[in-house]
């Protein structure tokens, strides 16, 4: 037992994932309250440069052929050897396609409980996660003896878990990696689109609300009076109604235009996580209690087809005029 | 190939949330419970993988208000089995649902279990990966497309940036579904009506729901909305008067 506090770093092609980050900044508040250490878990093979900026006490390494991509099982291997072994009070992993596939089945594998969504810690080990799409929080004291913890982005700045000093690092026996269940065939680069809205600086993004495809040329004539591009949350790429090469959020880009426009967005976390970045975000949305509102610039609860052709036009006018 | 779909219901988002009186708990009075829209991407890519291959297709729900409609409507788009799993779930956690789903699930002996990737009231872990520490089989999350073929399977699995990574899974299996390969068929409410006269929910019951492993909630609240934003009201005239503005004042006009 020990009162450290573990980060399973995630990284994906020879990067650090932002997330990594934002759970050190996570677990260095933690010790405040608690004691012990940040401990950063690094699992990959000739990685130890990874490790150079992580704002942690000390760094864990496993270095193996099988774990310089991530896959499931094999980390899951030495996760269950480690967890068990030092039982550390909390061990955090990003609330990801990496971190979502091994901290619930290792829940269940180490009889050890969990929390999942955790956006920040307070005073004294509580958690505190958001769910129902970011509308309800829920805060707990962290479970012991051991706390499995799924985290989300928003509380922490990923600046606050890095480190100009590189951490001493400890590289650990890896346990047999033998018939893995779970196995990197290739990766497959992304679709190049017709644009990179990365790259826009004005984005009409439409969300749920649109409701059906034939509205999305009402967003399309806007963006084009504004000079920018449509862009969607994930229903509306789904639904086939936008290429994937338009999708914003968390499986999609990260944008940072001047200005987003979100029409019928609701704001879910995995959406809001990739338009952190932009200038000015504006909303609108007929439900009030929407998510969106809590981090846009300007917002309005009209409803989107009252406005829209009215906005298209008037910007039209004032570009004319 | 046996393929068992493990559905949840959930608040539906769309209605106002309130807390109820205990303060640690959605108000269930005003509740409206929804198919997990992920669970309904696990339904759909089910039943294409039964179009392409052949195979049985099983749907398993938890007995919550609703679930007779969610059952009948994956009959319709072509579910062969529904299972009802008897119990009290109210405010019952992932881990017991996931126990629950497991007593049904090892009697079905699937080839390949899916389930929505997530949902949106998951606290303690989501159903997918729960479920496959229970039965002790491989899972991975986030998959939005996926080719069986002799015990294995190969499936994409999504990351951020639109990277796609494609991962071998042997077979028995349960994988977390991100997106359907093509989005989740409409059925007419009709053929829905006409499976509930002509399809058999079967039903099992589990006893003892056992939450040990989810974290106990001291606290519930909402989060304020418009908090940050200023909000611009009146006419659509108006509005977009409004907003033609502030696009000067940013220089994007």
């Amino acid at each position: 037992m020990s009162q450290d506090i573990y980060v399973v770093i995630e990284h994906l092609r020879g990067q650090v994932s932002e997330i990594s980050f934002v759970m050190l900044a996570g677990a260095r508040d933690l010790v405040k309250g608690l004691g012990g250490n940040v401990v950063a878990v690094l699992l990959g093979h000739d990685a130890q440069g990874l490790a150079g900026n992580l704002a942690a006490d000390k760094v864990l390494y496993f270095d193996h052929p099988a774990l310089a991509e991530f896959t499931s099982d094999a980390y899951q291997k030495v996760l269950i050897g480690l967890i068990s072994k030092d039982q550390p009070r909390v061990i955090l992993f990003g609330s990801t396609s990496i971190g979502t596939d091994m901290a619930s089945t290792l829940s269940i594998k180490l009889g050890l409980p969990m929390v999942s969504s955790c956006r920040s810690f307070s005073a004294g080990g509580k958690f505190v996660s958001q769910i129902c799409g970011g509308k309800i929080m829920v805060e707990g004291d962290l479970p012991g003896p051991t706390a499995l913890v799924t985290m989300v982005p928003g509380g922490y700045k990923a600046e606050q878990g890095q480190s100009a000093q590189s951490p001493a690092i400890t590289l650990v026996d890896v346990p047999a990696l033998e018939s893995l269940r779970v196995t990197l065939a290739n990766y497959i680069e992304p679709e190049a689109g017709d644009v990179d809205i990365a790259k826009e600086p004005v984005l009409v993004s439409v969300g749920r609300g649109i409701q059906n495809q034939d509205n999305i040329v009402l967003a399309e004539e806007l963006a084009k009076a504004l000079g920018g591009v449509v862009s969607g949350s994930r229903p509306v790429i789904d639904q086939g109604w936008l290429a994937t090469s338009r999708l914003v959020g968390k499986s999609g880009k990260s944008v940072k235009p001047k200005v987003y426009l979100a029409f019928g967005i609701s704001g879910a976390p995995e959406h809001v996580e990739g338009i952190t970045n932009s200038d000015t975000i504006i909303a609108i949305n007929t439900d009030p209690a929407a998510p969106i509102f809590g981090v846009a610039k300007y917002g309005s609860e009209i409803d989107l087809f009252d406005l829209i052709e009215v906005l298209t036009e008037k910007v039209k006018q004032s570009k004319g005029g | 190939m046996n393929i068992v779909i493990l559905v949840k219901l959930v608040p539906d988002l769309v209605e106002e949330l309130t807390i109820d009186s205990s303060g640690v708990a959605l108000d269930t009075a005003w509740l409206r419970l929804i198919i997990n829209e992920f669970d309904d991407h696990a339904i759909e890519q089910g039943i294409l993988l039964k179009e392409r291959g052949g195979g049985q297709v099983t749907v398993v729900a938890p007995d919550i208000e609703g679930v007779d409609d969610v059952l009948f409507t994956a009959a319709a788009k072509g579910a062969d089995r529904l299972i009802k799993v008897k119990g009290d779930f109210t405010g019952v956690n992932n881990h017991a649902l996931a126990r629950a789903f497991t007593a049904v699930v090892k009697e079905l002996q699937p080839d390949l279990m899916l389930t929505g990737v997530q949902a949106n009231n998951d606290l303690d872990g989501s159903v997918g990966p729960l479920l496959a520490g229970c039965l002790e089989m491989p899972y991975v999350g986030y998959i939005s497309g996926v080719s069986l073929n002799e015990g294995k399977s190969k499936v994409r699995k999504e990351y951020p940036g639109g990277l796609i990574a494609e991962m071998d899974v042997t077979l028995p299996a349960v994988l977390g579904i991100q997106a359907a390969e093509q989005p989740p068929r409409y059925v007419a409410v009709s053929k829905v009506r006409q499976m509930m006269k002509t399809s058999t929910i079967e039903e099992r019951t589990v006893s003892g729901l056992d939450m040990v492993g989810g974290p106990t909630i001291g606290r519930m609240f909402k989060t304020e909305a418009g908090q940050h934003a200023t909000m611009l009201t009146g006419s659509p005239d108006e509005v977009a008067a409004k907003l033609v503005g502030i696009f000067k004042e940013l220089g994007v006009l």
